[in-house]
C-alpha cells in the first residue's frame, strides 16, 4: 500500500528500497523480525534467544511451509524507548510479517500497544509479565514461555504438601518479574496451609546479599527468585554463610536456569525448583534439541533458548495451517492461537484463549551428572494453566501480582 | 548570513516529512526534536548558567508520569494532563532548585544526580501509582495524537516556540545576568545582583523546558517506565550538549541529532554502535572541543577566509575561548 508520503518520496527518487514489495509469490521469503539485546546487562539472554531460534531455522533448512525465511535481528539495548523504535523499524522498514522476542517484560510492554495498532503478530518468546496475557490483552499477542507465576503456583503446593514445609522466607529480585514469581508461590503455599515468615527484596544490582542472608533463620526453607547472574551470586554467598545444608533453598525457574547453571558449582546441588522446561528431560525431542544446541553453544539450553525455539515451532505449525501465507496476518494469528505444539523439547503444549501456554510444569532438583549440573525432573504437573486451579474470571478480577499482593504475612 | 542559515534549516524542518521515505524515519526525526528539546533544557543550566546537572531526566520523568497517570490511569482529557504535567513538573523544579542551589560545582553535580535518582527510585518502587518497572502504556485516546505527521509538527512547533522564547530570554538583561553569574559570580554579587535568585530562575526555566520535553516524550513513545528516568538518559543529554556545543542556542539540537541517529540508524547496520558512538565523541572532543556547531562554524569561517586570499586569518580561526 502506498500512501501520499511514499508516493512523494518515490517522486523525489529518494529511496526505492523502502517500498513494501507485494509478496504474493510463494517463493518470496517470510520475513521474521526478532527483537534481541546485544549490548548491556541483558545481552546474555538475548544471545541465548537468538541461538534457540537460529537452531530452529537451521534444522528446517531456513524454510518454513515451503517458503524461505529472512531472519532479521534488531538490538534494543534493553531500553524500552529503543525497543519501540526497533519494532517500528522492523515493521515499517523491513516489512516483517511477525515479531519474535523481546528479552525483558518492560520491552514487551513498551511495544505491545504499537504492535496491536500495527496489527503485527507478536510471538513473545520470553517476557513473562503476567498482564500481557491477563489484563492487558492484545489480540495480536501470543507467548511461548509462561507467565512469571505459572511455575511458582505448583511449587507452592509441592512445598507445602510433598516437602511438608510450614514456614518459608522468600527472597527475590526487586522488580516485577521477581515480585510476580514470589506472589504466585506465596498465594498457593498459603492456600495449602503454609505461612510466609518474611519477604525480602534485593535490588537488581545488589552487590552483596549478606544483609539479606543474615535475616534468614527459624524457617523450614527459603524461596529464591532471581534472574541472570544474581542467582549464582546469591547461592554462592548463601553457601559461604554456612546456611546450605541447614535451611534448604527452593527456587523459581530462572534462579537455577540452565543458562547460568553451568557456571555454578556445589552450592547449587540439591536445590528444588519449578519450571516449564529442564534440559534433563528424557524425551526424544529434547535429547536431540539439547545435543544440537550444545554443539552450537557448548552449554545446555535454558529459558531463553527454549522459548525462542518453541516460538519457531508454534510459528511453523501456524504457517502450515495457512499454507505459508505469512501476509495473511489475521489468518496467521488465528492459526497461531489454535496451534498445538507436540514436538516441543519441553513436552506438548497449547495456547489458552489468552495466548499463554498451557504446559507441563516440572519440579526439578539440581544434581551432578558427569561433569555438569542438571535439573533432574522429580515430579510433573500436567498441563498447568497460567491461572493454576483458579477460575480465570475470578483470577482476572483481582489486581495483578505485585510486591504487596498477596499481602505480606 | 546567520539568519539565512536559520531560515534554510527551518524550511527544511517544515518540509522534512515529505522528503523522508517512511513513517519510521519520521519517527526518528520527531525523536530528535524531543531529545533536542531535552538537551536544550540541560544547556540552559549547563551552558548559560554554568551548572551541569545530572538529574534532568527526573523532570522529564515527573512530567511524563504526571501525564500518564492523569490521562491514562484517571482518564482526564489529554489537555488537562498537559496542564497538570506542566504545573507539577515545574513545581518539582522549583523545589529541587531550593535544595540543589545550596551548592555549586562538583557538589551541584552530585546533588542533582541524587535528586534524579530519588525520582527514579519513586518511579521504580511506588508501584501502585507508577506500575513499577513495567511502566505505564498509553492507548490511542489518551495522547494528543498518535498520527506520526501531526506529532512531528506538534513537536516542531513546540520546539520553535521554546527556541524563540529562549533566544529572547538569553538576550534579555536577565539572560545577560545569568551568563554574568556564570562567569563572574563574585563581581556580579558585588555589583548588587542577587546571584542566588538569578541561578534559581535559570534552574526553574531549565526545569520547565525539561517538563515540556517530558510531555512530548510520552506523546511519541506512548509509554513511560523508570528507564526513561535513569542516569543514562541524564548523562546522554549532557553528552548531546557537549557534542553539539555547550552554551550555544542550537548546538544541543545538533548533538541530539547525532546521538539519536547513531542509536537508531547506525545500530541497524552494526552491533558495535555503542563503540561507534564513543569514537565519534572522541573525534568531536579532539577535532572540535567546543562542540559540533561552533566547531563547524570555526572551520567554515577558516575556509572562507582562506578562500579570500590575503584576508588575515585571525579571530575567526581561533577557538572559542569559552570552550570547555
Amino acid at each position: 500500500m502506498l500512501n501520499r508520503r511514499q508516493v512523494l518520496a518515490g517522486a523525489a527518487a529518494l529511496a526505492g528500497t523502502q517500498f513494501a514489495m507485494p509478496a504474493f509469490a510463494q517463493n518470496a521469503p517470510i520475513r521474521i523480525g526478532m527483537l534481541s539485546v546485544k549490548s548491556g546487562a541483558l545481552a546474555t539472554g538475548g544471545r541465548q534467544m537468538e541461538d534457540g531460534f537460529q537452531l530452529f531455522l537451521k534444522e528446517r533448512g531456513n524454510t518454513i511451509a515451503g517458503r524461505p525465511v529472512e531472519f532479521i535481528v534488531a538490538d534494543t539495548g534493553g531500553q524500552p524507548a529503543l525497543a519501540k523504535t526497533r519494532a517500528q523499524e522492523l515493521v515499517q522498514r523491513s516489512n516483517v510479517h511477525m515479531i519474535v522476542g523481546p528479552v525483558a517484560a518492560f520491552e514487551a510492554l513498551a511495544i505491545n500497544d504499537y504492535l496491536a495498532e500495527a496489527q503485527v503478530p507478536f510471538i513473545c518468546s520470553s517476557a513473562a509479565a503476567e498482564d500481557l496475557t491477563q489484563r492487558k490483552l492484545n489480540p495480536w499477542f501470543v507467548r511461548t514461555s509462561s507467565t512469571s507465576a505459572q511455575p511458582c503456583h505448583p511449587l507452592g503446593e509441592y512445598a507445602a504438601k510433598e516437602l511438608g514445609y510450614k514456614k518459608v522466607i522468600t527472597i527475590a529480585d526487586d522488580f516485577a518479574f521477581g515480585q510476580e514469581q514470589t506472589a504466585g508461590f506465596q498465594r498457593v503455599f498459603e492456600a495449602n496451609g503454609g505461612s510466609i515468615a518474611n519477604k525480602l527484596w534485593a535490588p537488581l544490582n545488589a552487590a552483596d546479599y549478606g544483609s539479606y542472608i543474615s535475616q534468614i533463620s527459624g524457617v523450614d526453607a527459603v524461596f529464591a527468585a532471581f534472574s541472570g547472574a544474581n542467582g549464582l551470586r546469591f547461592l554462592r554467598q548463601y553457601n559461604e554463610y554456612g546456611l546450605k545444608g541447614q535451611i534448604p533453598v527452593i527456587s523459581a525457574m530462572t534462579t537455577v536456569d540452565e543458562g547460568v547453571l553451568h557456571t555454578m558449582g556445589d552450592e547449587a546441588l540439591g536445590i528444588i525448583s519449578a519450571g516449564w522446561y529442564s534440559a534433563g528431560l528424557d524425551t526424544p525431542h529434547n535429547n536431540s534439541f539439547v545435543e544440537q544446541l550444545r554443539k552450537v553453544t557448548g552449554v545446555d539450553p535454558g529459558f531463553y533458548s527454549v522459548g525462542a525455539y518453541s516460538a519457531g515451532l508454534a510459528l511453523e505449525a501456524a504457517l502450515k495451517t495457512v499454507g505459508g501465507k505469512a501476509e495473511d496476518k489475521q489468518g496467521l494469528i488465528t492459526a497461531l492461537k489454535k496451534a498445538e505444539v507436540v514436538n516441543d523439547p519441553r513436552g506438548p503444549w497449547k495456547f489458552d484463549r489468552y495466548g499463554n501456554p498451557v504446559e507441563n510444569i516440572y519440579i526439578r532438583k539440581v544434581e551432578r551428572k558427569g561433569d555438569r549440573l542438571v535439573n533432574t525432573v522429580i515430579k510433573t504437573y500436567d498441563q498447568v494453566s497460567q491461572f493454576w486451579t483458579y477460575p480465570p474470571e475470578r483470577f482476572l478480577a483481582e489486581p495483578v501480582y505485585s510486591r504487596s499482593n498477596p499481602t505480606k504475612i | 548570513m546567520k539568519s539565512a542559515v536559520l531560515f534554510f534549516l527551518t524550511a527544511i524542518a517544515c518540509i522534512l516529512p515529505f522528503l523522508l521515505p517512511g513513517n519510521f524515519y519520521l519517527g526518528i526525526a520527531t525523536q530528535i526534536l524531543v531529545y533536542g528539546l531535552f538537551a536544550v533544557s540541560v544547556n540552559i543550566l549547563a551552558g548559560y548558567g554554568g551548572m551541569v546537572s545530572l538529574g534532568h531526566a527526573g523532570f522529564l520523568g515527573v512530567a511524563a508520569y504526571t501525564y500518564a497517570v492523569t490521562s491514562g490511569t484517571y482518564g482526564f482529557s489529554p489537555w488537562t494532563a498537559v496542564g497538570a504535567a506542566l504545573v507539577i513538573g515545574t513545581a518539582t523544579a522549583a523545589v529541587f532548585g531550593l535544595i540543589a542551589l545550596r551548592t555549586s560545582g562538583l557538589s551541584f553535580l552530585m546533588i542533582t544526580l541524587a535528586l534524579g535518582q530519588i525520582v527514579w527510585g519513586v518511579a521504580f518502587r511506588y508501584t501502585d501509582l507508577t506500575n513499577g518497572d513495567n511502566g505505564i502504556s498509553l492507548g490511542r485516546g489518551t495522547v494528543i495524537s498518535s498520527d506520526p505527521l501531526t506529532l512531528y509538527y506538534v513537536c516542531l512547533a513546540v520546539l520553535a516556540c521554546v527556541m524563540i522564547l529562549l533566544a529572547a530570554f538569553i538576550r534579555s538583561p536577565l539572560g545577560a545576568a545569568v551568563k554574568g553569574v556564570r562567569d563572574q559570580p563574585r563581581r556580579m554579587s558585588t555589583l548588587g545582583y542577587n546571584t542566588w535568585t538569578i541561578r534559581y530562575i535559570a534552574y526553574i526555566v531549565s526545569g520547565f523546558v525539561a517538563t515540556v520535553s517530558g510531555i512530548l516524550y510520552v506523546q511519541i513513545f506512548q509509554f513511560i517506565s523508570p528507564h526513561a528516568l535513569s542516569l543514562t538518559v541524564s548523562s546522554e543529554a549532557v553528552l548531546m550538549v557537549i557534542a553539539g556545543g555547550i552554551g550555544t542556542l542550537f548546538g544541543p539540537l545538533f548533538g541530539a541529532g547525532v546521538v539519536v541517529l547513531l542509536k537508531n540508524v547506525a545500530s541497524a547496520y552494526t552491533d558495535r554502535w555503542p563503540t561507534l558512538l564513543g569514537c565519534i565523541f572522541l573525534f568531536i572532543i579532539i577535532a572540535m572541543p567546543e562542540g559540533l556547531l561552533p566547531g563547524t562554524r570555526r572551520i567554515l569561517a577558516g575556509l572562507a577566509s582562506a578562500l579570500r586570499k590575503g584576508a588575515p586569518r585571525t579571530a575567526s580561526l581561533q577557538q572559542n575561548p569559552r570552550a570547555r
